[in-house]
């Protein structure tokens, strides 16, 4: 995992190079400056900042239309359910799903991915039925499958990671028997920012009957998502890691699938007919959206995908691109560093080591330079296990990093050697 | 506090790459495993106690510098120290990293090197780490002398 390549080679095309110090503009917060120096926010992976447009709709939205959806006969309950349900045919577009209906809006990924443990995993899965799951996954795609395996007698089997830093396609044929029932897995690594090739994962797992659950959280403000290209039964993720809100997500999921699902929470707005004998449920997707929703969140969310709708993909795909490659390069310059690079197709997620260092050092000396990282075992220990580390540091870039934020990195990390020997 | 090395004092960064009383302690009275899974810092801490006294203290583990050089550094503090005095050091030592005061009589000096932690509120907890360990070491149960 020493010799890391890029996965989009920044090629000298005829598109012209995206405006970084435009797109900087919408995003209030890097003007911030961290222990007197001006921020540079390298934590994308772990949440990424929200353009003003977000903050704005959510409190225009706050200020001027807020009432509960689904509910009222009055004009502001009708408008901001018009709104709610507007986010839902937009997200439906940005997945390039069949329906909006397919589309339910959860408090999370890690809420979303419960939602199908709990919901499809446990009134399908019998003992002896086995859940594959990867190496690399965050534990968000694994207690809510041990925690179900346990409910149900399921087994879990895992799917190792190479040297390489991609899952053994070779260990994925011997694992996927006839048991399989489930194969849940992260379309890109938070921690090494491996792509995995999601199809043909998706096409063998079908091969054997088994549905293909995908954890999307670090792919969405990297990747264009087409379920139905990419083959899965769900896809999950969050809006906070795509320039949207705190507090929202969504789960899309085969209508087919969810038609068959139980309710996942009981509650208000999930419901047809309620008595004390029997209740009967609201068909999809109302009948996973027990309670009140995140409303202003959900409209912030749809801000957000307005605001990535209206980049140009390629732009920013090949601008952080640049500051992969950049970063990679001028990393691999500095003594006694080590870097978790995929060399199979990745996105802008960088995770790397000082030898001798812990990584909540390099962290805290960073900071002081204002450049913001993750230092941790990034909630995913057995992937550290694999990596032999107690954790990694982390750059994981957005489309508002520039390259000037990579010098800001690399001199932090020259005080870190200087501070530590 | 702007200043790495205001944080990472010569003290801390001496006893991180060269840290004392780091080793597996023989006919061990008590052993305790110290562990933040917020950051993977995990440290074992045996103790050897002549009645109320901590005759021999030691540890083996990992973690970050300021987990690392606390563990170490608190070692040679509390040996040959009465229980009573470790609880006044551990009270004193949570005073000061949590800022509620500065380090006073009841800590050796050389502790003072972890005030600057309290201007760091994710890394008080690295700092503290080893006196949790050893509070619950020497007022938790003894160990089988083969566990030791």
């Amino acid at each position: 995992m020493t010799t890391p390549t890029l996965h989009r080679p920044v090629e000298p095309v005829a598109t012209p190079a995206f405006d970084v110090a435009q797109a900087r503009r919408d995003f209030p917060v890097l003007q911030e400056r961290v222990h007197g120096k001006p921020l540079a926010y390298l934590d994308n992976g772990a949440s990424s900042q929200r353009p003003r447009v977000v903050v704005e709709a959510e409190a225009d939205y706050a200020l001027r239309e807020h009432a509960n959806v689904h509910r009222g006969v009055h004009t502001l309950s009708q408008r901001a359910t018009a709104r709610y349900d507007g986010v839902r045919e937009s997200l439906r577009a940005f997945l390039k799903a069949p329906a909006a209906s397919e589309v339910i809006f959860t408090a999370g990924t890690t809420a979303g991915l419960n939602l199908v443990a709990a919901s499809y995993g446990r009134s399908t899965l019998k003992p002896g039925d086995e859940i594959l799951l990867t190496e690399m996954e965050h534990h968000s795609n694994i207690v809510p499958w041990q925690l179900t395996a346990q409910a149900t007698g399921a087994v879990i089997r895992v799917i190792p990671v190479t040297e390489a830093g991609s899952l053994d396609l070779g260990a994925l044929e011997r694992l996927l028997t006839s048991r399989t029932r489930l194969v849940a897995l992260t379309h890109v690594s938070n921690v090494l920012g491996t792509v995995n090739p999601l199809r043909q994962i998706a096409d063998r797992a079908h091969a054997v009957g088994a549905v293909v659950v995908v954890d999307g959280a670090q792919a969405t403000a990297h990747l264009s998502v087409d379920v139905q290209a990419l083959g899965c039964d769900f896809y999950v993720a969050s809006a906070h890691k795509m320039y949207g809100p705190t507090g929202v997500g969504f789960v899309w999921g085969r209508r087919a699938l969810l038609d068959a699902m139980p309710p996942w929470q009981g509650g208000g707005g999930m419901i047809q007919s309620v008595t004390f004998e029997e209740t009967t449920y609201a068909p999809v997707p109302a009948r996973f959206e027990a309670g009140t929703p995140p409303i202003a969140q959900v409209v912030g969310f749809g801000a957000a995908l307005e605001y990535l709708g209206g980049l140009n993909r390629e732009q920013v795909d090949a601008h952080e691109a640049d500051l992969l490659a950049y970063a990679t390069d001028q990393l691999l310059r500095l003594p006694r560093v080590r870097v978790f690079a995929a060399t199979a197709e990745r996105v802008s997620v960088l995770s790397f080591m000082l030898d001798g260092i812990h990584p909540h050092d390099v962290g805290t000396v960073l900071d002081l330079h204002g450049v913001a990282v993750r230092a941790s075992h990034h909630c995913a220990q057995p992937l550290m296990r694999r990596l032999g580390v107690p954790g990694t540091v982390r750059a994981s870039f957005g489309l508002y990093n520039t390259r000037s934020e990579v010098d800001a990195l690399i001199e932090g990390l020259r005080e870190v050697r200087q501070v530590f020997g | 506090m702007t200043d790495a090395s205001e944080l990472y004092q010569s003290l801390i960064l001496d006893h991180n790459r060269a840290p004392r009383n780091f080793r597996v302690l023989e006919h061990a009275d008590r052993r305790v495993e110290g562990y933040n899974p917020l950051c993977g810092d995990h440290f074992t801490l045996q103790l050897r106690l002549d009645g109320n006294r901590i005759s021999d203290v030691a540890f083996q583990g990992s973690g970050c510098a300021i987990s690392k050089a606390s563990i170490s550094l608190m070692t040679m503090a509390v040996k040959g120290k009465t229980v009573e005095e470790v609880d006044r050091m551990f009270d004193s030592f949570h005073r000061m990293v949590m800022g509620q005061g500065g380090p006073d009589a009841d800590l050796p000096v050389k502790l003072a090197v972890f005030a600057g932690v309290r201007e760091f509120p994710s890394r008080v907890k690295c700092a503290s780490l080893a006196w949790h360990a050893l509070k619950s070491a020497i007022h938790g149960e003894a160990v089988e002398p083969e566990a030791g």
